[in-house]
């Protein structure tokens, strides 16, 4: 859901002359002898992180923030790579000189996350036992797993510890997960749109989509790779279902209505496809979706998202977070309904309940679960964020670890 | 901002911060309702050691607060305290705030659900410089530390020391500790402190469960 600010917003922003230009990365980690084990079981290695960084780390390397992107995105967090790029990264109105992550004063690391498709191993990365893609082979991964890799990419960069984990929706997952797993290596959290779990009805929603994928004869069980073909058909399927759950009903009624695509006459065409506006909408949608996401890795993330459950096990969520030692800062917005307020508010209670620096804002916005990522509604964010982070960094709390 | 009719003093000043601040054991755990900029939570944290959340409805108020540091959830106290967990504060503060309350007696008694003791500032529209401007000039008070006309004021409750006795005798709570702000002193007792003082601090507990 990383580009879905710039496809809302339809006009084509100018290049502007504050943009950073900025290279992908890459690094190889847990290398023989060394491995990754995984939470459910497998063990993986080699994997290599895409990541992007932005600013500069200062010589005490204390002004680190780590930025974890969504359930689609990608290390493309911010400025260009090339002047030519029609697009810059995708937090671009939030990260960058001068902005709420200021990178005139932060060093800002962004990577692409384990299963992914965009430069990190994923199902689509060539496994070097058998010199093919992973594909179905790829082990089941999880959030916990995610951030492992994350951690030893830090270890690369010769950070310890970050100012800041910063992250919406699925990335607000990892900020927990970091702070709560590597308690000593995080200052301060954001958490943005997210929850302890993700809900039943996230569960529905990505079980249509996965279904959607399996349902596409080219999927052929997920060993399309050396196909012409590939299962663009049900993995577009599966975008346009949850396109639906990141907006509101309010904003694709402001955006669409009942507009029609051509004129203004119905055309009582029962096969017509794109009639409305919005039909035509999430048809885009889901075409340029396919054109930079892969269907294997679509199916692991949603896993991802499905599985992480603070509480799974016995303990209570307070329990749970009173191994962080952080602050935090949760935002919700009024208009999710995919993680609502209310998905908020339980992880604030129990950062409460076990005593920790919490601080807490719902802000209003129509635009639903991906208002975070939508630029009209980050000036609020940033009148939150900016603060959070600065008092953190005047704190010194990245000298303390 | 109207013309002030009446001059005193600015109760969330330093002198109500400092009586609060000495009603509060160190290292307690500190629930501010209505925490405005957070000065009072922030004194709290450096000067006594507490663990302190605010609460406020104010959007630049919260901004004030990050950039003091200090935990705040941006709430409006009118729609309940459910998000809170039970038993986690030793005191809860409502300096200036229970006035501004739709039910104020509901809120005093939910707090106990949170808080062991509540501390209550009020103003006192008792004082007898409000009961001249009420009966002579036959107006709506307004004072320096209310200093708001009646159709902009976020005071939906006028009330004295005398009704607030009332209210804890009502509400069945225990008033631990009255102290009556006159002027610029805190006291700890005044003979007609209902005439005399423009605030008083409550320090209230949940009486013990009558038969």
């Amino acid at each position: 859901m990383n580009l879905m600010a710039m496809q809302l917003d339809t006009t084509t922003a100018p290049v502007s002359t504050d943009m950073e230009r900025v290279e992908r990365q890459y690094i190889t980690l847990f290398e023989s002898p060394s491995v990754l084990e995984l939470e459910g079981g497998g063990r993986l290695g080699p994997i290599t992180v895409a990541f992007e960084t932005f600013g500069k780390l200062s010589p005490r390397k204390d002004n680190a923030i780590f930025i974890c992107h969504a359930l689609t995105g990608d290390s493309h967090v911010a400025g260009r790579y090339t002047p030519e790029d029609r697009k810059p990264g995708w937090w671009n109105d939030f990260v960058g000189p001068g902005k709420a992550i200021d990178t005139n004063r932060y060093f800002v690391i962004c990577a692409n996350v384990l299963g992914g498709c965009q430069g990190t191993t994923g199902p689509s990365s060539i496994d070097p036992a058998t010199g093919v893609p992973y594909g179905p082979d790829f082990p089941f991964i999880t959030i916990r797993d995610i951030v492992n890799v994350h951690v030893a990419l830090l270890d690369a960069l010769g950070v310890h510890k970050v100012l800041a984990v910063v992250g919406g929706s699925l990335g607000g997952m990892q900020v927990l997960d970091w702070a709560i797993n590597h308690p000593d290596r995080i200052g301060a959290a954001v958490l943005l749109a997210s929850g302890p779990r993700l809900s039943a009805q996230g569960i529905a929603f990505n079980a249509v989509g996965r279904r959607a994928i399996y349902a596409d004869p080219l999927f052929r069980d997920g060993r399309y790779y050396s196909e012409a073909e590939k299962p663009h058909f049900g993995l577009a399927l599966a975008r346009m279902i949850a396109h639906i759950t990141y907006l509101s009903e309010a904003s694709i009624e402001q955006k669409f209505g009942r507009r029609l695509q051509n004129g203004t006459d119905l055309a009582y065409d029962a096969h017509s496809e794109v009639e409305f506006q919005v039909e035509s909408y999430l048809h885009y949608q889901g075409r340029a979706f396919v054109e930079r996401f892969d269907a294997n890795s679509y199916l692991a993330m949603t896993r991802v998202m499905d599985y992480f459950d603070l509480t799974r096990r016995k303990d209570s969520l307070t329990t749970v977070l009173s191994k962080a030692t952080c602050r935090f800062l949760v935002v919700s917005y009024t208009s999710d309904w995919l993680f609502p307020t209310s998905q908020s508010v339980e992880i604030v209670r129990a950062l409460i309940d076990a005593r920790k620096h919490v601080t807490f804002v719902e802000l209003p916005s129509p635009f639903g679960h991906d208002a975070f990522l939508i630029k009209s509604e980050l000036p609020r964010l940033e009148q939150l964020v900016s603060p959070f982070l600065a008092r953190g960094y005047q704190d010194g709390i990245g000298q303390s670890g | 901002m109207c013309a002030k009719r009446l001059c005193l003093p600015d109760p969330r000043a330093a002198i109500t911060n400092d009586l609060i601040i000495n009603q509060i054991e160190p290292g307690s755990r500190v629930l501010d309702l209505g925490c405005g900029d957070a000065a009072l939570l922030e004194r709290l944290r450096n000067e006594h050691r507490c663990d302190v959340l605010g609460i406020e409805k104010d959007k630049e108020s919260v901004v004030q607060a990050l950039e003091r540091g200090v935990p705040i959830l941006e709430a409006d106290l009118n729609q309940g305290l459910s998000f809170l967990p039970e038993q986690s504060f030793d005191y809860a503060v409502l300096s200036q705030t229970l006035q501004q309350i739709g039910k104020p007696l509901e809120l005093l008694h939910e707090l106990f659900r949170y808080a062991r003791r509540t501390l209550v500032v009020v103003p006192n529209f008792g004082h007898w410089r409000i009961r001249l401007q009420v009966s002579l000039q036959g107006r709506a008070p307004v004072t320096d530390n209310l200093p708001y006309e009646w159709f902009e004021s976020p005071n939906v409750h006028f009330l004295s020391m005398v009704d607030f006795r009332e209210l804890a005798k009502r509400g069945n709570f225990h008033i631990v500790k009255e102290i009556p702000i006159i002027g610029e002193r805190a006291v700890d007792r005044a003979a007609l402190a209902n005439l005399r003082a423009h605030s008083a601090l409550y320090v209230l507990e949940r009486a013990e469960r009558s038969l």
